[in-house]
């Protein structure tokens, strides 16, 4: 049978169960999204989305259906925007559910100054946030951890950051899961991938992370945008980053573990990256102790650049660090356990985030009502969303959404189309300074290279999975 | 001599030699020149990796791997490698120096060799490839 996705109803598509499918594939996307899907397997590139979303919905234990979220394409094993939820008992933990840089995430700070504050120390905040946050390949932080701290950090998360003094108590309430997982293990996170670390926390990383200082450029629901605490105009500051190298030496650790684990209990692998064993064997605990010790560590990390993006604007503008509320935390690189109808299940979502409805009872009190902020990034000249998780993704999605645009265009396609220079011109032009610790990297991040971020959110409000709240414009974007 | 190929959201990196070592070490070369200009990079210090694999593809995705440790362990940038292959054993060595973000202009971190896309073609000359995650 052909892999080709039906319209089951506006903006959401499937792939009937065929072959060794153990459920359905859903697809939420444009039409043009499914006919690009298509066009790859047409073509017969042997790396393509809907061959991923195929062979994810054929692994062990999977619940419902295989998902990719409105901003899909290509992963390793997952497709980026891929989510699958797997039962305890026959389900499986795969490395390419998580991706390379474990618990990747977003967090938001609402800075309570004016937009017209911000313009007109814009230049001096870029300069001053470029300066102290630390970004791109070989930045250190300044954070220097004690022998034997880097193992607290993976257990404890954002709770060692509050106890050596940096950061905010009442930001904890606000990270997913609290900022910190429970049942992580450093002693199943090798000697190399401790080493490796070296001096990174408290460091936004290189490639697509960033943090930008933004504005509220649109209000779509009123209500909910009072419970999360902006309005039209208000101030946000967006920061995207990982687990760092400490994160990338874990998958690729893993993926050794888990191929032997595969061959082991005799799970078939249809895509190298794809390698899993089952959550309850010995390589399936060892490795979700060693992606919660990850995760801890991204957390930990956030808490830090917080700090430190705290000191610098409470500098410039003579705010206290306990001005700047967390508005939220998300990771979109993550497996958690999580319960569903009751059921407790193993959730990975690959470049797609968290999305929980109202009542949930992991969400913070003020949140309860509305349900879950989600925290959509665009690229650095276009906008940003924060959607609202709904009881439709409840139903439907194991509560996930779309985590940000997803590439279009290769990096090396982006490179040859525009010049950094022209992009940095351009996007002054229209009020964004653009701060970039490589020309390339500006290059390749280039708005051009990303689907249009409008559209992908689109499709999550309308399908009804996440419903939009505003939207956000940058003002300063600094690139890792 | 080293190439790229497409990918939509990563890079595709080719190395190509008269040999298979001279494959990866090109391939090396490629990886490294995705995070830095390598002529900048004096060939100082060295390192010496050695890594196993099931077959030679994987062995290929172990070298850049134990690359990509080595550079956050040391603090260095690569820019000049030897390869001896055995069977599915490669022992290696990479000359670079410490990062310098003075010096050096750094571009987009690599965070892993992959498998995807990852083979070893022999025609008249050695090709190896495999998309890294950036």
């Amino acid at each position: 049978m052909k892999l080709e996705l039906k319209e089951k109803r506006k903006y959401v598509w499937e792939l009937e169960k065929h072959g060794d499918m153990n459920v359905l594939g859903r697809v939420y996307g444009e039409e043009e999204t499914v006919k690009h899907l298509h066009k790859d397997v047409e073509m017969g590139k042997d790396w393509n989305a809907l061959k991923q979303i195929y062979n994810v919905a054929c692994l062990p234990g999977i619940q419902r259906a295989s998902l990719a979220m409105p901003d899909v394409h290509p992963g390793y094993g997952f497709p980026i925007g891929g989510v699958g939820a797997f039962n305890m008992k026959e389900g499986v933990i795969s490395v390419g559910g998580v991706g390379f840089d474990v618990g990747c995430n977003v967090a938001n700070i609402i800075i309570p100054v004016k937009k017209s504050d911000i313009i007109s120390k814009q230049k001096e905040l870029a300069e001053a946030l470029f300066r102290d946050i630390p970004a791109g390949l070989g930045e250190k932080g300044e954070i220097g951890l004690q022998p034997g701290e880097l193992d607290e950090v993976l257990v404890k998360g954002v709770d060692f950051v509050l106890k050596k003094g940096y950061g905010l108590k009442s930001d904890k309430e606000y990270y997913e899961k609290k900022g910190v997982l429970e049942g992580a293990d450093p002693a199943n996170v090798s000697d190399i991938a401790k080493r490796r670390e070296k001096k990174q926390l408290g460091t936004l990383g290189s490639g697509n992370h960033y943090l930008e200082v933004q504005y509220v450029d649109e209000v779509f629901d009123e209500e909910t945008a009072k419970v999360y605490g902006v309005d039209k105009d208000s101030i946000i500051v967006s920061m995207h980053c990982g687990s760092r190298a400490l994160g990338h030496q874990i998958g690729t650790d893993y993926l050794k573990v888990l191929d032997g684990a595969a061959k082991k209990y005799d799970i078939p692998i249809r895509e190298r990256e794809l390698v899993c064993a089952p959550i309850e064997s010995q390589e399936g605990k060892d490795y979700v102790s060693a992606i919660y010790a990850g995760m801890n560590y991204s957390y930990a990390n956030k808490e830090i650049l917080l700090h430190l993006t705290r000191k610098t604007i409470g500098r410039i503008f003579g705010l206290s660090e306990e001005d700047m509320k967390l508005l939220y935390c998300i990771s979109h690189n993550s497996v958690m356990k999580e319960k569903h109808n009751g059921e407790e299940l193993m959730v990975h979502r690959k470049g797609a985030t968290r999305a929980f409805g109202p009542g949930h009872e992991d969400l913070p009190i003020k949140y309860q009502k509305v349900g879950q902020p989600v925290l959509v990034g665009g690229t650095m000249g276009t906008s940003s969303y924060i959607l609202k998780g709904t009881q439709v993704a409840m139903d439907e999605t194991f509560g996930s959404a779309c985590h940000g645009a997803g590439r279009a265009m290769s990096r090396k396609q982006a490179v040859q189309n525009w010049r950094a220079d022209d992009i940095v011109r351009e996007l002054a032009a229209k009020g964004i300074i653009v701060k970039g610790h490589g020309r390339k990297g500006i290059a390749e991040e280039s708005p051009g290279a990303y689907k249009d971020v409008n559209q992908v959110v689109d499709v999550m409000d309308k399908s009804g999975i996440s419903t939009k709240v505003v939207k956000v414009k940058p003002l300063i974007s600094v690139k890792g | 001599m080293y190439d790229y190929f497409e990918h939509q959201a990563d890079v595709g990196i080719i190395g190509i030699g008269n040999t298979l070592e001279e494959a990866f070490v090109e391939g090396a070369k490629a990886m490294f020149q995705v995070m830095c200009e390598i002529k900048e990079v004096e060939a100082k210090e060295e390192v010496k990796i050695e890594v196993d694999a099931s077959d030679q593809e994987t062995l290929f995705v172990e070298w850049l791997n134990a690359l990509l440790a080595q550079k956050d362990i040391k603090d260095m940038l690569f820019s000049d490698f030897d390869v001896k292959i055995e069977g599915n054993t490669l022992k290696g060595v990479a000359r670079g120096e410490t990062m310098d973000l003075d010096k050096h202009e750094v571009k987009t971190e690599v965070k892993a060799a992959t498998y995807s896309q990852l083979k070893i073609v022999k025609d008249k000359d050695y090709k190896v490839q495999c998309v890294v995650d950036v």
